[in-house]
């Protein structure tokens, strides 16, 4: 990897996440077998990597169509609970190959991820969509017409949901960056 | 005019040489272009699992793929822009990378794919696109095959990023 240039390490404003444990961590699991066996196996990662963005993929695109529907913009024959019953699943079955494909980049450069401030961003970022996606889902699990006389409500949750899932995306490709 | 010299053309044009010398446009350039990528495949695969008939089976299949399709050539306009800008910054090396042409190859067939699913069996989809009806091969081969090769792009895609020599940044 090459050097990254210095105008792009934010990572001093953020530096309480920088422990010295985390560190200690981070050199530990790169020095494990499995560690050093992604390491040097040069198809390993961009494999798992490639399974990843497919894996983000159908978790955004599932995520599109019900906020798209939660704003009125489309599936408008169907109504939200049926489009979510469809989509939903897909969203909940992939989040652990995310997970699991997430991990694997980790314990192949511990220090590069979970040190890095994006990393923890990103984290952050889907804890917040994972509430924002519960929150619209819950209620219209217990009622399936609970949006639909709450349409300004509907809107807000769906453009929170779209910009937390495409900051997801943001800060996923900007790790290599910091 | 040589093809080298185009692409050294296409590489000092000012744009081309802003992305490549400012330090955060082309990572800025890059999450646009990943960004709408997943939603070309991700809601690509939607039509796709709906031709194969693996998935929305209750929906008719036209009105399903016109609507989703919206989104897919939305998303795509925006990889294609950024797409092109990104290989302009570095045209000489992702022109002669291996992966880059078979990404490029791939997308080709694609629409190639497209095109002759839309001739045929695209034609009289109001037809056979019925709920829970099956649909007939050529509809769920064109389906397969459109999977498979976008499937292909994204993977030559991130090959790219690991096979560039020299990278302009990191992989």
């Amino acid at each position: 990897m090459q050097c990254v240039p210095s105008t792009l390490r934010i990572g001093s404003l953020i530096d309480p996440m920088r422990t010295r444990a985390l560190l200690d961590f981070c050199s530990w699991l790169e020095e494990t077998p499995l560690s050093q066996t992604i390491q040097s196996a040069g198809w390993i990662v961009p494999s798992v990597q490639t399974v990843h963005i497919l894996s983000i993929a159908a978790v955004l695109s599932s995520v599109l169509m019900i906020d798209l529907r939660l704003m009125g913009l489309l599936w408008r024959d169907q109504s939200l609970a049926r489009v979510s019953a469809r989509f939903r699943p897909v969203i909940w079955w992939t989040l652990p190959v995310l997970l699991a494909t997430g991990a694997v980049m980790i314990v192949g450069e511990p220090a590069r991820s979970l040190a890095n401030p994006v990393f923890q961003l990103k984290m952050a970022l889907l804890v917040a969509a994972m509430i924002v996606t519960l929150s619209a889902q819950v209620p219209l699990g217990r009622n399936p017409a609970f949006w639909e006389g709450r349409r300004g409500a509907a809107r807000i949750v769906a453009v929170f949901s779209l910009l937390l899932w495409a900051g997801i995306v943001f800060a996923g490709r900007w790790i290599a960056y910091f | 005019m040589d093809i080298d010299t185009l692409l050294r053309t296409l590489e000092e044009t000012s744009i081309a040489t802003l992305i490549r010398e400012n330090e955060s446009l082309f990572p800025w350039v890059e999450s646009f272009h990943v960004l709408a990528i997943t939603l070309v495949i991700g809601s690509i695969a939607i039509v796709d699992l709906r031709l194969i008939g693996l998935a929305s089976r209750e929906r008719p299949a036209g009105r399903l793929a016109s609507e989703v399709l919206r989104c897919t050539w939305t998303a795509f306009a925006v990889a294609a822009i950024t797409g092109a800008l990104l290989f302009a910054s570095n045209a000489f090396n992702y022109a002669h990378n291996s992966y880059f042409q078979a990404k490029l190859l791939f997308l080709v067939l694609a629409a190639l794919n497209m095109s002759v699913f839309h001739l045929f069996a695209g034609r009289d989809i109001e037809r056979w696109g019925i709920p829970d009806q099956k649909n007939p091969l050529p509809a769920r081969i064109a389906g397969a095959v459109s999977l498979f090769l976008w499937i292909g792009v994204v993977a030559f895609g991130r090959w790219v990023g690991f096979s560039l020599h020299p990278t302009p940044l990191a992989g």
